[in-house]
């Protein structure tokens, strides 16, 4: 472990997930700690993902718990675990395809904002000056990751690079007090990839927030990363410092000519 | 409409939906002509467009839940029924002024609604569709069936009434009608452009992803299907006192096929795109009565009643039209028309 007294945020203890006959998640014990970025990786089909949904509450593991704060959320529906302050981005990018990158971004805002129906239709007052608070704060946002010149695209007709970048975004203007981050930089090449390396460091900077993430590229794993802990087929077979990792056999076993 | 060169200053004004004094200047013209309309419009034009309004306000409802929302509804006719009944009942039998009972025909339609609009938390798209259909011969097997909403003999709603003034006429009802459309259009406008309207866009675009953002599936299908259904309702009271009767075959199945048509051709997604897909209906229908009669005469194997079989034919053609050919709707035009007018005259 790290030596200094990690406070641990986000604790998993024996979480154990199925489908029928096959066993997703085996026993994961995995603690997430402040201001740390933790690299989740694996091979394909580790369980990567599936523990994310586990957090988030898409899924429900018959048996372990997920302490958050002090309080279990392993039941808890994923609006929920929403309110709690746990945000998190999509390996297939699910965006509101219908909005533009700004109401994308203003819809994350949900949580944070008060005014219902009644003082939405009638919007003069209390209404508006609410969407302008926010519109000031997402504005932030927007100057953070550089999406100035896209705000008013509808996100539907965005290349690759740049809806994952709203998916990033719009994560971030939830104002979380975790970020998980499902494979930020699948799909990439050079250029973008070091664009989101600086942008989730710049967040981690910014907002002192612990960013778990799932990232296959070692190199970049091994640039952003201050601990890694690794899944094969549902088991978590290593955990520790970058480099620690890369020298672990069984990780090299499990990755088997893939880095 | 935004002319080329008009920039922001701040967020209030990037949210603005009129920007110049141009616009408020033809707004505010519109307006005027449009309430000066009695005085020198046909009775036939007035009479036209108090038909028109209703549709708008019960096409603004579903515009919400299922062009916004995404849940699709077949039931608009009968929660429009359930308004129209709340208000006589109220007005006959319990001599409930006017101006009261169309707010509660508003919310005994939006809460009949949440109600009908449960299957929406279990069921998408297809069946949903099926379910409402099922809702509407509930709902519609229920006022022939009441004592209290006066079985198939219906009921006679008064004409409104404000200190001895009485709305007797076409001409005033149309008063009442149109601003009570103007209202709901702004209402419309704004709650889709705010947390709200937000939340069920998001809900349509991508429920996993919204419940992520902290929305809650439950409570918000519901909260659209409450609010489509008070657009219904007040549309349904309106309705009764323009006609000053109601039964229920004034609330079919094809009325609530023809709302959604109307979605369809004016677009879904869009506030004046429920404009566009009434007043296109509304229109068509029109034309096939002007012209039935020759056609009738020219195609004698249409039957007895000539006018319905063209609508009905009519109205299909013009939807399958439109789902192939602009899916989008109207409004998709006219947003290529306001984008091409932004950029004159540097226009490609
Ligand atoms: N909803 C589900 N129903 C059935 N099986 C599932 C479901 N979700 C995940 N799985 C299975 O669980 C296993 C782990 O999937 P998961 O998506 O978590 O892997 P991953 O580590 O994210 O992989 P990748 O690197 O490809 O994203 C896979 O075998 C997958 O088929
Ligand atoms: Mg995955």
């Amino acid at each position: 472990m790290l030596g200094i007294d990690p406070h641990s945020i986000i604790e998993i203890r024996k979480l154990s997930l199925r489908f029928g006959g096959l066993q997703v998640l085996h026993e994961i014990d995995l603690d997430v700690n402040a201001e740390e970025v933790l690299a989740v990786i694996g091979p394909n089909g580790a369980g990567k993902t599936s523990l994310f949904n586990c957090i988030n509450g898409f899924y429900h593991p018959y048996e372990g718990e997920i302490i958050y704060e002090g309080k279990d959320l392993t039941r808890l529906k994923p609006h929920k675990i929403a309110e709690m302050g746990i945000a998190r981005t999509f390996q297939n990018i699910e965006l509101f395809s219908g909005l533009t990158a700004l109401e994308n971004l203003m819809a994350a805002r949900h949580i944070l904002m008060r005014r219902g129906a009644l003082a939405g239709s009638l919007f003069f007052g209390p209404a508006k000056s609410e969407e302008i608070a926010h519109r000031g704060q997402v504005e932030e946002i927007i100057d953070l990751l550089e999406m100035e010149s896209i705000r008013k695209k509808v996100v539907a007709s965005l290349p690759y690079g740049q809806r994952k970048r709203v998916d990033l975004a719009r994560a971030l203007c939830m104002e979380p007090s975790v970020l998980l981050l499902d494979e930020p930089m699948a799909g990439m090449n050079v250029e973008e990839k070091e664009d989101m390396a600086r942008f989730v460091l710049d967040i981690h900077e910014l907002k002192k927030i612990p960013i778990v993430l799932v990232e296959h590229d070692m190199d970049v794993v091994m640039d952003i990363c201050s601990r890694v802990a690794v899944l094969d087929f549902g088991i978590k077979i290593a955990e520790g410092r970058p480099s620690e990792i890369r020298a672990d056999k069984r990780v090299i076993k499990a990755y088997l000519g893939e880095d | 409409m935004r002319p080329c060169g008009i920039f922001d200053r701040n967020y209030g004004q990037d949210m603005a939906i009129i920007r110049t004094w141009q616009h408020w200047a033809s707004l505010l013209g519109a307006l005027v002509i449009l309430y000066l309309f009695p005085l020198f419009g046909s009775y036939y034009l007035v009479s036209f467009i108090n038909l028109a309004a209703i549709s708008v306000i019960a096409v603004l409802g579903l515009q919400i839940v299922s062009g916004y929302c995404g849940q699709i509804s077949f039931g608009q006719a009968a929660f429009m029924a359930v308004g129209a009944y709340t208000s006589s009942v109220l007005t006959t039998h319990f001599g409930v002024s006017f101006w009261l009972a169309l707010p509660l025909s508003g919310v005994v339609a939006g809460a009949v609604g949440a109600i009908g609009g449960a299957p929406s938390l279990r069921i998408k798209g297809m069946y949903l569709a099926m379910a409402t259909i099922a809702i509407h011969f509930v709902l519609i097997w229920l006022v022939l069936h009441l004592e209290i909403t006066g079985s198939f003999k219906g009921l006679y709603p008064p004409s409104p009434t404000l200190g001895g003034f009485e709305f007797d006429t076409d001409e005033k009802m149309f008063y009442i009608i149109v601003s009570v459309m103007l209202i709901m259009t702004y209402c419309a406008r704004n709650l889709v452009r705010t947390r709200v309207g937000r939340a069920f866009v998001a809900i349509r675009d991508n429920d996993l992803a919204g419940e992520v953002m902290g929305i809650n599936l439950y409570y918000y299908k519901l909260l659209a299907f409450f609010i489509s259904c008070f657009y219904a309702g007040i549309a349904g009271s309106l309705w009764a006192h323009l006609i000053t009767v109601v039964n229920a075959e004034q609330f079919t199945l094809l009325h609530a096929l023809e709302f959604v048509g109307m979605l369809i051709i004016g677009g879904m997604g869009s506030i004046p795109g429920v404009f566009f897909g009434v007043l296109f209906i509304k229109i068509l229908n029109e034309l096939v009565l002007f012209t039935s009669p020759v056609l009738a005469g020219a195609f004698p194997w249409l039957g007895s009643s000539p006018a319905a079989a063209m609508g009905l034919i009519a109205f299909g053609l013009a939807v399958s039209i439109f789902l192939i050919f602009e899916p989008r709707g109207l409004a998709h035009r006219w947003e290529i028309f306001k984008a091409s007018y932004r950029l004159y005259p540097f226009a490609n």
